[in-house]
């Protein structure tokens, strides 16, 4: 049921109706896919193929200077060193940045691992399983406890609820709260490579820091021996490196990066052998405390089968279909979903009465009285486009309300209700038109202003206590940090 | 929580394809968890949910299950064709994948078979409906029970 102190209010359309219809079919055919209604703030390119972290400033950084470095590394140096030396040299420099620009592509172009949120039906079954008995009697409500408790391999775990994406987190999994979704084996968020690194992309992240640090040294050695040689044709050392200034350049963007580069990849490496994350190790999730012995369960066993599973082992399947086609009846559950993310206490428990006939519509009932969530769904899927929950205590200022709530806004008429009713399957088609206006109608960025409103997930997602114990038990503050700063 | 009144528009459990969405969103549905008692592999818990009690012999749950875990199973083992595979991607700079579909994806196209054939043969006679458990993540398996509408909690 939709608590009480929740109004339902349509959103004010900027257009008139009549002159919003033709506008939203030239957009309808835009929406097709199913990541222009990803949930998370991920960036999309090239029609769901690429996608990245919303933020990617940085992204462009790295890229830039490592194709700037190799670049005036090929122009200055490569020429005379391979007729210096040997020609292998610019064949070999080239083969490291094509392999480096490749994984790095590869990084921060891919899926991480994100797990697809829960269906509202599937939130409503676990909120139904969790549920403490007494909840419903006592004034003051208490909610169901957060956390689930297995065992793996002897060790137990922890599983905490997400209250974004309305599951239990599987094990080793994180919410990233820059792009807002649970990835599985989360490492961290790097904003180098403009993406979460997990369990997807991570051999392809670790491929990239590896030969990154390879390149760096390689291109470090070249520019530097380019140097020596110049100024072994006795001259002076400054003439040589006016000759050629480019390889002091290049030789000190090296020589600054190698070394950071060079730690990064021995980190990666122990995380590796021993089948750890960066998440997992900042937090010391398998460090001893208070006495009792911990281990990594997941590790198996020895240094080689880690890293042979985690760099070359079968590489799982990205679990959001985002070139998938939508199909029009996704739009209902999306007014759903809508509900469910701005009721913070009812969140998923969205009931489903059975399908109301035709004869079975409310007799215009109040407006503020909040209307079953079923009704809703099967109303006009135009009107349910333009409207947004809202708590009316919000101070969100991007929440739009506009003066007059008059009924025939939010209340159908029953020959609305019939011409649109979609459950009915033969007329599913012909309400294709309208569902898929809907769609366009309800933008991404609006559900997204709607969490970011209610505040939920960022009041609730940071993970609390069991890090903060942790940290203390080991007396480090690095426990507190989110690893989301980690390059 | 058992039955409430039938759907009108749920005569059709005997035809071919999935149902449509609208049909299986207003119906009660359970879910089967994941296990992880054997690390963060895909794995379903065996459990069978009272909820199918008497909609569904016990076994022809488990052998759904248990063909599930194995041939989930099966995608994640690492033989040496897998390491090879990986490899082999590692030293094309991960450009083989653009062209080779991998052992992951093949097993999950038998699963998808798999599930296609379960349903035709054993759930949709029964009135319920399984859905592919990479639809929903990876996480749960679920079970519509077409004709059974979701029981409202007060």
């Amino acid at each position: 049921m939709v608590s009480a102190d929740t109004v339902y209010l349509p959103v004010s359309v900027d257009l008139p109706q009549e002159a919003n219809h033709s506008h939203e079919k030239a957009k309808m055919t835009n929406v097709t896919r199913k990541w222009e209604l990803f949930p998370g703030r991920n960036k999309f390119c090239c029609d769901g193929r690429i996608m990245m972290a919303p933020q990617t400033s940085v992204f462009f950084v790295t890229v830039g200077l490592i194709v700037g470095t190799c670049s005036l590394f090929f122009a200055f140096d490569c020429p005379f060193l391979a007729v210096r030396i040997t020609p292998a040299i610019p064949v070999v420099g080239a083969v490291l940045f094509v392999f480096v620009m490749s994984s790095l592509l590869r990084t921060s172009f891919s899926d991480p691992g994100i797990i697809p949120r829960a269906t509202p039906d599937e939130a409503a079954y676990i909120e139904k399983q969790i549920e403490v008995p007494n909840s419903t009697n006592s004034p003051t409500y208490r909610p169901p406890p957060r956390t689930k408790e297995i065992t793996i391999r002897g060790q137990t775990v922890k599983l905490k609820y997400c209250f974004t994406c309305k599951i239990f987190r599987p094990p080793r999994a994180s919410h990233c709260s820059l792009c807002d979704n649970c990835v599985e084996r989360f490492d961290h968020h790097c904003p180098w490579v403009g993406n979460c690194v997990g369990k997807r992309n991570y051999r392809y992240f670790y491929m990239f820091i590896v030969s990154l640090a390879f390149l760096c040294v390689f291109i470090l050695a070249g520019a530097v021996t380019h140097i020596i040689l110049l100024a072994k044709e006795d001259r002076p050392y400054f003439e040589a490196v006016k000759e050629s200034p480019a390889s002091v350049i290049v030789a000190l963007v090296c020589f600054f990066s190698v070394w950071s580069v060079m730690g990064l990849a021995g980190f990666h490496t122990y995380l590796t052998t021993s089948n750890q994350t960066t998440n997992e190790d900042i937090k010391g999730s398998f460090s001893s405390k208070r006495g009792q012995a911990s281990y990594n369960p997941y590790s198996r066993g020895n240094i080689c089968s880690n890293c042979c599973h985690i760099l070359c082992g079968p590489s799982p399947p990205s679990l959001i279909d985002r070139r998938g086609m939508v199909p029009p009846e996704v739009w209902e559950s999306l007014a759903k979903e809508s509900t469910v993310i701005s009721n913070n206490r009812t969140y998923g428990a969205v009931p489903h009465p059975p399908q109301p006939q035709v004869n079975g519509l409310p007799n215009q009932p109040d407006p503020k009285q909040a209307m079953p969530s079923d009704i809703r769904c099967q109303s006009s899927p135009q009107q349910v486009a333009g409207a947004v929950l809202c708590q009316p205590s919000a101070q969100e200022p991007g929440c739009v309300r506009p003066s007059v709530e008059s009924p025939q806004e939010i209340l159908l008429t029953p020959t609305d209700f019939i011409k649109n009713r979609p459950s009915d399957l033969r007329d599913a088609e012909l309400d294709l038109d309208e569902v898929t206006n809907a769609v366009a109608n309800l933008s991404a960025s609006r559900l997204r202003l709607l969490q970011d409103t209610t505040m939920i997930e960022s009041a609730l997602d940071l993970d609390s206590l069991e890090e903060s114990v942790s940290s203390i038990d080991t007396g480090s503050q690095a426990g507190l940090l989110k690893p989301k700063e980690f390059p | 929580m058992k039955a409430g009144k039938t759907l009108p528009n749920n005569s059709a459990h005997g035809d071919m394809g999935p149902p449509r969405v609208a049909q299986t969103q207003l119906c009660m549905k359970v879910f089967v968890q994941r296990d992880y008692s054997d690390g963060t592999t895909v794995k379903f818990q065996n459990f069978f949910p009272p909820e199918l009690e008497g909609k569904l012999e016990r076994a022809l749950f488990e052998n759904t299950i248990g063909q599930l875990n194995a041939y989930f199973r099966e995608a994640e083992k690492g033989t040496c064709s897998t390491y090879c595979e990986g490899c082999m991607a590692c030293l094309t700079a991960y450009l083989m994948y653009i062209c080779a579909q991998t052992h992951y994806e093949k097993c999950l196209r038998k699963v998808a078979k798999f599930v296609q054939e379960q349903n035709e043969r054993v759930y949709k006679p029964k009135g319920l409906y399984l859905t592919n458990p990479v639809e929903r993540g990876l996480r749960v398996i679920e079970i519509s029970i077409l004709d059974q509408p979701v029981v409202s909690r007060t």
